[in-house]
């Protein structure tokens, strides 16, 4: 579905890519991990037309080369960004509205009426807190919100860019816990994370990074098992870590 | 009952209706009209600022475009009144849409200048350009509108004109700013990233609202040209501009209603405060001052926060209804 080849990427002088290979397959959820300055949140970025990039990115056959963001969404990609980037001032509603932005013309009200719905009885919290500013959420809520705008798009493929970022374990693990029932609904999620260890218990495959390049890949069990990646995240032997970012 | 009573919309329309009941003197109506007009600069002007994040330094350039477009054409009588109007809405609409499309990749700052820069350079050429714009004195006999024959040629009888027009460009903005475009420009003030990142096509949206402002101060110059009958340089320059801001900012960013308040406070002020002769210029900048220290939202949502918090006092707590 998503094949990316031999992709680089540079800020200035920086290079935050040099050579990255991978691809997600329709329907499954893999794992993008590595520390941070790894290059993880780039080669988002890259893929979703918001950072330039030299090399070879198809999603569905089609080359994404010098299209611009709005296009890429149009596409059937959509990035849950780091932070998340809600409209703080905006309500829920409102803000889950914007999500369905680009549907407005192409369908009828019902079937976004419909994905509406659906969101708010996979996230039951968004449902109570509607006319709340999105601003006044709790972390975990606003990282619900995001992922439900998205959704709100009828992607193909999904981005999200450390979901776990700045919440409680146990409100981690209710999220990544979501993206399962989203893979039942056929949604492809490629998931970029820190927490390596929860990544790998949703993920079906994963790949390594660090410093711009894919270390590693493999299935997400294996990976669980590998000796390299729990050493990695316990940061032994990495002492002259760079911080390409 | 109350809440009927309290629709701004019928509060507008009975306001518009009444006042001439009880105005007689025209240089009143002469008054009104420039509010009116103000108001339709304002509210477009807020719907770049206060909706969709961008600022204007150069709304001057489009107000004087329309004026001028209507007064060149209209006073050596080449042309209808009204066709020279809507030539004076191509011509600032175009020019809006050629200077914003490099113009509008810039942000903040580098915004303000170029829009700055834009407003100084039609300034002067109102100025040079002696031949068709009368230089700095001005230009002279431009004729008043008519409807269907009926000359509109005294403040009285253009007030309706202008009043209605406020009214369905109030109505057609709050419209907009609610809809799915209105939440796009808000979106698109918050971060463009994420709007992007919802298929919202940023650049796009911005050169559109950017185009429909000049369109409103276009309409609002031609209005201009045709209630005082005479126009000089100095109302385009970018003091005016300034000027704009500061009702938008006054009244309250992302308010429709708050662009009427804002212009007609900031047109009434002046006129009032001539009265300290000397001293106008010092309290009306006090004025600005102590408003924006106090309600820093601006009027309409300053002066609606205090008063629900004087009703929660008197109520004794309970949330008011």
């Amino acid at each position: 579905m998503l094949r990316i080849r031999n992709l680089f990427a540079y800020y200035g002088a920086v290079t935050a890519l040099s050579g990255v290979t991978c691809r997600v397959r329709e329907g499954e959820v893999v794992a993008l991990i590595g520390a941070n300055g790894a290059g993880k949140t780039t080669l988002l970025n890259a893929v979703c037309g918001l950072v330039r990039w030299q090399g070879e990115v198809t999603f569905q056959g089609r080359s994404l080369a010098g299209m611009a963001p709005e296009a890429i969404v149009g596409l059937g990609v959509s990035q849950v960004a780091e932070g998340r980037q809600l409209f703080a001032p905006m309500s829920v509603a409102e803000n889950l509205e914007l999500g369905a932005y680009r549907r407005y013309r192409r369908e009828e009200r019902g079937a976004i009426e419909r994905d509406r719905e659906w969101l708010l009885e996979l996230f039951p919290k968004l449902r109570e807190r509607q006319e709340q500013r999105a601003g006044t959420l709790s972390g975990g809520e606003q990282q619900m919100l995001a992922i439900a705008r998205a959704l709100m798009a009828r992607p193909r493929l999904l981005l999200l860019d450390e979901p776990s970022l700045g919440l409680a374990p146990l409100v981690v693990e209710s999220i990544l816990a979501t993206l399962g029932e989203l893979r039942a609904q056929g949604v492809t999620i490629l998931l970029v994370e820190q927490n390596a260890r929860a990544a790998l218990k949703v993920a079906d495959r994963a790949y390594v990074m660090e410093t711009g390049r894919i270390m590693l890949s493999g299935s997400a069990r294996d990976l669980l098992q590998d000796r390299q990646v729990t050493r990695a995240y316990l940061g032994r032997d990495y002492k002259e870590f760079t911080e390409g970012r | 009952m109350t809440r009927l009573l309290l629709n701004p919309w019928l509060l507008f329309a009975a306001g518009v209706l009444l006042v001439p009941q009880a105005v007689t003197n025209q240089y009143y109506f002469t008054l009104l009209n420039i509010i009116g007009i103000h108001t339709i600069l304002v509210v477009g002007l807020n719907l770049l600022m206060g909706y969709a994040g961008q600022i204007s330094l150069g709304h001057a350039a489009f107000f004087g475009l329309g004026a001028y477009t209507s007064g060149i054409l209209t006073a050596a009588g080449v042309v209808n009144p009204w066709l020279a109007l809507l030539l004076g809405l191509v011509v600032s609409g175009s020019a809006a849409f050629l200077i914003g499309i490099p113009v509008l990749k810039l942000r903040g700052y580098y915004l303000a200048m170029a829009t700055l820069g834009f407003g100084v350079i039609i300034f002067i050429v109102l100025v040079q350009g002696h031949r068709f714009t009368g230089g700095p004195s001005g230009l002279h006999g431009i004729p008043s509108l008519s409807l269907g024959g009926f000359p509109l040629d005294t403040p009285f009888r253009l007030y309706f004109l202008v009043w209605t027009c406020v009214g369905l460009l109030l109505a057609f903005s709050a419209n907009l700013v609610d809809s799915r475009v209105g939440r796009a420009l808000r979106a698109l003030h918050d971060s463009e990233t994420a709007a992007q990142s919802l298929a919202v096509h940023t650049a796009r949206l911005k050169l559109q609202i950017f185009v429909l402002s000049a369109l409103y101060a276009s309409l609002a110059g031609s209005l201009y040209a045709h209630t005082l009958n005479f126009i000089a340089p100095s109302s385009f320059d970018i003091m005016f501009s300034i000027k704009l801001v500061t009702m938008v900012v006054v009244g309250g960013m992302a308010s429709i209603w708050g662009s009427l308040l804002g212009a007609a406070t900031l047109t009434v002020l002046p006129e009032f405060l001539a009265f300290f002769q000397e001293f106008e210029v010092v309290i009306y900048g006090a004025i600005l001052m102590v408003v924006m220290i106090f309600l820093p939202r601006g009027l309409v949502r300053g002066l609606m926060d205090l008063w629900e918090r004087r009703h929660r006092l008197t109520e004794g707590g309970t949330t008011p209804g």
